[in-house]
């Protein structure tokens, strides 16, 4: 397929996912608070996010599941918001950076200075918010394999390696 | 009283003279040393709202009835638009508004590269905007791109440098090496792409963008739509990342301006992932034919550079020859750098441009030099040690005691060797690296200190994620005494600020600090003043300290607020400028790496270990954010060296990595052990701060020094980023044809 086509492949999927048919999602869980959403037929949780509710503290790097930046909770564990369709999450539970604001981690991320342009720090937040309560006192290497899914193109990596690594030392 | 002065401005090492307005005697400098708040480790005084995901960055302005904006690119790297159809896409579903080639500055109808803007469409979603794209329904004569640098067009007006004689100087030399080396081309990838946001507000264009530079957009924008530039507003208050990618507004910009004054609506335009790493700027590629000579103690006598860099359709030419002109003292050097115009995205400035590359040849360079003449890399570099360039003296250098403090790491080498295991070789290697980093002005700063002993720092810069903001409350907090939480930052709005120096060529800290220090100073003299009035004490042994007014004998101590305090809601208000750099002086910023690497000599990976990172940069004002700093710039420059590279297809010319999947940035787990070592001593010739910047240092050795440890490691010598598996299996290859050569001849003589 040449470039051309590709693209008009693309513009075809979002016109018929278009922005006229809504559908209702009566059942979302964000932050501990219920929702009952009517949004149009595939968006994504991130889209209704940010857009919808604004929750603007979930960031789109990519917008195609390559980077982390748009990392939040469902139902604990980390997924990619930004290629999840909201209508796949009726009844689901969901936490965003919103939900982690006072989490410990976020006060290690600061004495560290585990935070650059920012526009990474909310997703390895969320990121590392899963690891540590999956597990409390993560070794390097398990920290270095939960958080390479999280892209930080400013290289604040070392500084969240130390984040994570004494998150509950303070 | 204003004083216009004239004196010299440097740019990327050319000096003109500029007129320049300072408001008062400069100040002198702190001693060196770390003082109460500057030099002292502060947390960063907007992580919380960064961290914490209330930062608001353009990506997450919405403004009522804000339109989208989808742009039509080439589907071509090289191709002209026979034709598209406005009227049917301005009938599509939500669309609001469409431009066309020629209607707003960077759309044009002949595409010289792969994701070329050439129209763009305005509709009440961005799906509705990407949907009516094809309803332009563009027909594209498709042109023959050109895609080799060496046999392209070249600039007409190659940059060319001579001192002494290099021909002569090669005569001279005892052992003579050449090489060719070549660098990839490598994507910026801040993480939030290039975006703006514009609307009307009365006769005031407001133009929200994610901006390395507020005040060179509202001046290329005032000037493109042709209106005052005090009606053009431009706002950045958070940003996610520039790396030089982001000094100039571009056609986002200039698209979203043009649709919103046609639909009288605020409009977006902002660049997806793929744009972004298609038509957002990205470090060039170059080729280099360089050549050294030296007598056998080591004393060069030539140095020698053809350079090509790969530019793209339009961009400016680097300076990929600087560090062989500036780094060595060497008496016959001769260069010349060509601009090879092709049909891929124009470069843009991505982290000190030119000198990362041609330090990767140069550095290189001089070990393969260090290992024909039997010496040690860094004896080698300290016997060529330049005391001034081109007759400049330099501000400050303390790239010896650089040299000093690298010894350590470099000891380490045998023990690193001896720790090689199986097909995995270990080694040591060292690189220099030299940079401007001395900014300049102008730039301006007011505090206002208000009745509740809190200040406030005004200035209209940016900050682009580098600790901007922590820098300038410290050193304002410094000068007031006063501790760093009450002093807030503002920044980030040309209407609400004076005049502030791009966030480029590591300028911020030397050409905003000194301005921000000056109007702190001019707020205490004022303080103190009203104090002396007061409490009937003579001025001069009145100082601030801690949050108080002291006075010199001790028997005084009242606390600030009590005398802002008299103000009620009145404030006091301080002005600084930036004073001029030293006349007829070289500012640079000098440092050195020290990489350790473990190769596989079977497979061709590598693995980086350790690197320490040694600068000097003058002095330090935030040591915290500064190792973050070094620590990104060294992890920038391992992806450089390893994994990044944009790829294209060599028959179209089509930009093959355009995902985060594709393009292989750094992750967590591919970082080493990062030593940092800054030498901290204030240029006594700079400012009123000594310091210089450190944006760009941190990156610019690093290939060079893990190529060299992979030399050391291994024999091989690398000449070609990135080092994939195949260039290092490659290199191994000619290594051991060398070593068999040399072995025939051994034999066939003996
Ligand atoms: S924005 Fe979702 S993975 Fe990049
Ligand atoms: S802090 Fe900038 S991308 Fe991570």
């Amino acid at each position: 397929m040449d470039a051309a086509s590709a693209t008009t492949e693309l513009a075809l999927i979002r016109c018929t996912y278009g922005d006229t048919r809504t559908r209702s999602v009566p059942d979302l869980k964000i932050n501990g608070q219920s929702y009952d959403l009517d949004v149009p037929v595939g968006h994504s949780l991130a889209q209704v996010l940010r857009e919808e509710l604004g929750l603007t503290g979930t960031k789109v790097a990519c917008g195609e599941g390559h980077c982390g930046a748009c990392t939040v909770l469902v139902g604990g564990l980390p997924m990619l918001s930004c290629i999840t369709l909201v209508h796949t999450l009726d009844g689901a539970e969901v936490t965003t950076i919103e939900g982690l604001r006072d989490h410990p981690l976020v006060d290690a991320f600061l004495r560290t200075d585990a935070v650059q342009c920012g526009f990474c720090t909310p997703g390895q937040i969320v990121s590392a918010s899963a690891l540590v309560a999956a597990n409390p006192s993560p070794s390097r290497e398990e920290i270095r394999h939960a958080m390479s899914g999280n892209l930080c193109r400013c290289g604040t990596y070392p500084k969240i390696e130390e984040a994570i690594a004494t998150w509950n030392e303070h | 009283m204003a004083r216009l002065i004239k004196t010299e401005k440097e740019v990327e090492g050319r000096y003109e003279d500029v007129w320049l307005v300072v408001e008062e005697d400069p100040l002198e400098q702190w001693p060196a040393g770390a003082r109460t708040i500057v030099g002292q480790e502060t947390v960063r005084v907007d992580a919380p709202q960064r961290i914490r995901g209330e930062a608001r960055y353009t990506a997450d302005l919405q403004f009522p009835g804000m339109l989208h904006t989808a742009v039509l690119r080439s589907p071509h790297a090289h191709a002209r638009v026979k034709s598209i159809d406005r009227e049917r896409a301005l009938a599509a579903a939500g669309v609001r508004g469409v431009l066309g080639p020629g209607e707003a500055k960077g759309l044009e109808d002949v595409a010289g590269y792969h994701g070329a803007p050439v129209a763009a469409v305005a509709a009440e979603t961005f799906a509705q905007a990407q949907a009516a794209l094809e309803q332009l329904g563009a027909e594209w004569e498709v042109l023959e791109p050109a895609l080799d640098p060496d046999r392209s067009e070249r600039h007409d007006d190659p940059n060319r440098y001579e001192r002494g004689d290099l021909e002569a100087g090669l005569a001279e030399a005892d052992v003579v090496v050449e090489a060719e080396y070549r660098t990839q081309s490598v994507l910026h990838n801040s993480f939030e792409t290039h975006q703006a946001v514009c609307r009307w507000e009365g006769d005031v264009l407001e133009v929200y963008i994610s901006t390395q530079y507020i005040w060179g957009i509202r001046d290329s924008v005032a000037s493109e739509l042709d209106l005052p530039p005090d009606k053009v507003r431009v706002v950045c208050e958070y940003m996610g990342g520039g790396f030089g990618s982001k000094n100039s507004p571009d056609e986002y910009t200039f698209v979203a301006a043009e649709l919103a004054k046609r639909t009288g609506r605020p409009v977006r335009c902002a660049l997806t992932r793929r744009e972004e790493n298609l038509a957002a700027g990205n470090r060039n590629a170059t080729i280099q034919r360089l050549v050294a000579g030296a007598r056998s103690d080591g004393t060069l006598t030539a140095l020698g550079g053809e350079f090509v860099n790969s530019v793209g359709w339009s961009g400016w030419n680097a300076s990929t020859d600087g560090p062989m002109r500036m780094l060595y003292d060497c008496p016959n050097v001769r260069t010349v750098v060509h601009g090879a115009k092709i049909n891929t995205p124009p470069m843009k400035a991505f982290r000190a441009p030119g000198f990362v590359e041609g330090t990767f040849g140069l550095e290189c360079l001089l070990d393969e030099l260090a290992a024909k003449l039997d010496l040690d890399p860094l004896e080698l570099r300290r016997k060529n040690y330049a005391h001034a360039t081109n007759d400049r003296p330099y501000s400050s250098k303390n790239l010896m005691e650089c040299y000093r403090r690298a010894e350590t790491h470099w000891e380490r080498r045998h023990e690193v060797r001896s720790r090689s295991d199986g097909p995995w070789k270990r080694g040591v290697g060292l690189a220099s690296q030299i940079w401007y980093g001395g900014g300049g002005p102008p730039s301006y700063a007011w505090i206002r200190v208000g009745s509740d002993g809190r200040a406030t720092v005004i200035t209209a810069m940016q900050d682009i994620g580098t600790g901007t903001r922590t820098a300038m409350a410290q050193i304002a907090a410094e000068e007031l005494g006063i501790p760093v939480d009450r002093v807030e930052v503002s920044l980030g709005d040309s209407a609400r600020g004076p005049f502030a120096s791009i966030s480029a060529g590591s300028s911020t800290v030397p050409s905003m600090g000194p301005a921000v220090r000056q109007a702190a100073h001019d707020a205490k003299r004022q303080i103190l003043e009203i104090a002396s009035q007061r409490y009937d004490r003579e001025e001069r042994v009145l100082d601030l300290k801690d949050g108080d007014v002291v006075s010199t004998d001790g028997n005084l101590l009242i606390p600030l607020t009590e005398v802002v305090g008299l103000l009620d809601d009145a404030q006091v208000l301080g002005k600084g400028a930036r004073g001029p750099n030293p006349t007829g002086m070289n500012v640079l910023t000098f440092g050195c790496h020290v990489a350790e690497v473990a190769v596989d000599v079977e497979t061709g990976e590598v693995q980086v270990e350790r690197i320490a990172a040694i600068h000097d940069v003058g002095r330090v004002i935030s040591p915290l954010q500064a190792s973050s700093q070094v620590e990104g710039g060294v992890i920038q420059g391992i992806g450089h060296t390893l994994s990044e590279e944009r790829l294209l297809d060599p028959h179209s010319g089509a930009v093959l990595t355009q995902t985060l999947d594709a393009y292989r940035l750094p992750t967590i787990a591919d970082v080493p052990e990062i030593v940092m070592d800054l030498v901290d001593e204030p240029d006594e010739h700079l400012t009123n701060l000594g310091s210089k910047g450190l944006g760009e240092p941190p990156i610019i050795p690093v290939a060079a020094a893990i190529a060299n440890a992979i030399r050391d490691a291994t024999g091989a010598d690398v000449r070609s980023l990135p080092i994939t598996r195949e260039e290092m299996l490659r290199a191994l290859r000619e290594a051991e044809e060398r070593a068999k050569a040399k072995d025939k001849v051994a034999a066939g003589s003996s």
